[in-house]
């Protein structure tokens, strides 16, 4: 609870904070909480990606981001009110939702009868691996995490084409040629 | 640059052992949390870190650029190469069973190489993208 307060203390910050680099700070404050948020669900390989991806690298990337930008967000033409109502009928809508889902962490829910049995019985005989998330991930579910290393594999290609693609057409044009 | 010196020492005294906390991730995930992605993005951090406090030419030294860049696809490639060998010795695409001597052993060892093609792919993409950042800044 003290978490979620916390999480939305830094969620409002990050909206009404115009400087962006302080927005920055406070996006990997909101990703180390959330990896705490993460934790005390028992979700610690989530939590370890959050805190290294959301707080550590992305946190890096942005502020390199930032470097080539402004670091001051322009001001806001008007006030919003339409997407303000339209978000808050779809919170409303998910906090709603969320009344008929079963209770958090009962062991005979719906997902939990389907194929965990089976993983978490059958991952030592079939694979010697006893972390099931790891079998799961790699081998039960090997083509999905194939499509997400693909996934990571084609946005860094992409984002590595955008920057170099740009810089190589300035380099051509005389007169404006950069130190190497 | 004296102020500069505690960062130093202090950084080159870190890298080892986040180094070889990423290495336990990858080689643990087997056991505890973690796994490919986590230590990959513990390298790129690495690496990032190194970058920040001595500059991204004396990185570029440890890790360079074409190398992080062929990291990129080759991640992917030994992912995929792991399913095509299930594919070319009789099974379906990504069955590693066939891979070792007996079902589990191969799906140890077939659990073993796409976790190392997913380290590959994330820590290159990773490194590769900071750099890429970084040279446009200049």
């Amino acid at each position: 609870m003290v978490l979620l307060t916390l999480l939305a203390a830094i969620t409002i910050g990050v909206v009404r904070t115009r400087n962006l680099f302080g927005v920055i700070v406070l996006a990997g404050i909101y990703s180390f909480l959330m990896a705490s948020v993460l934790i005390v669900l028992d979700a610690v390989d989530v939590a370890m990606t959050e805190a290294a991806v959301g707080a550590g690298v992305s946190t890096v990337l942005l502020l390199a981001t930032l470097h080539l930008t402004k670091s001051m967000e322009y001001p806001r033409p008007r006030k919003a009110y339409l997407p303000l109502f339209v978000a808050i009928c779809t919170g409303a809508a998910i906090v709603w939702g969320t009344y008929s889902l079963p209770p958090f962490g009962t062991p005979d829910n719906v997902i939990h009868r389907h194929v965990v049995p089976r993983y978490l019985a059958d991952s030592v005989k079939d694979t010697m691996v006893p972390n099931v998330v790891t079998s799961v991930l790699a081998d039960y579910r090997g083509y999905d995490t194939l499509g997400e290393t693909t996934v990571i594999f084609t946005a860094g290609i992409g984002v590595l084409l955008l920057l170099k693609g740009r810089r190589r057409r300035r380099t051509d044009q005389p007169g404006e040629r950069s130190a190497p | 640059m004296k102020l500069d010196l505690i960062l130093r020492i202090g950084v080159k005294f870190l890298l080892p052992f986040v180094l070889l906390f990423a290495l336990y991730v990858q080689f643990h995930g087997e056991l505890g949390p973690g796994g490919g992605f986590q230590a990959g993005v513990i390298t790129a951090g690495m690496v990032i870190l190194y970058a920040i406090v001595f500059g991204t030419e004396a990185a570029k030294r440890i890790a360079p650029q074409r190398m992080v860049e062929s990291m990129v696809p080759l991640g992917v490639l030994i992912y995929a190469g792991t399913g095509v060998a299930g594919l070319l010795l009789g099974k379906n695409f990504l069955d590693y069973s066939v891979l070792a001597h007996d079902a589990p052993h191969g799906r140890e060892l077939g659990i073993f190489l796409v976790e190392v093609g997913v380290l590959i792919t994330v820590s290159g993409t990773m490194t590769a993208l900071f750099y890429a950042f970084s040279e446009r800044g200049r």
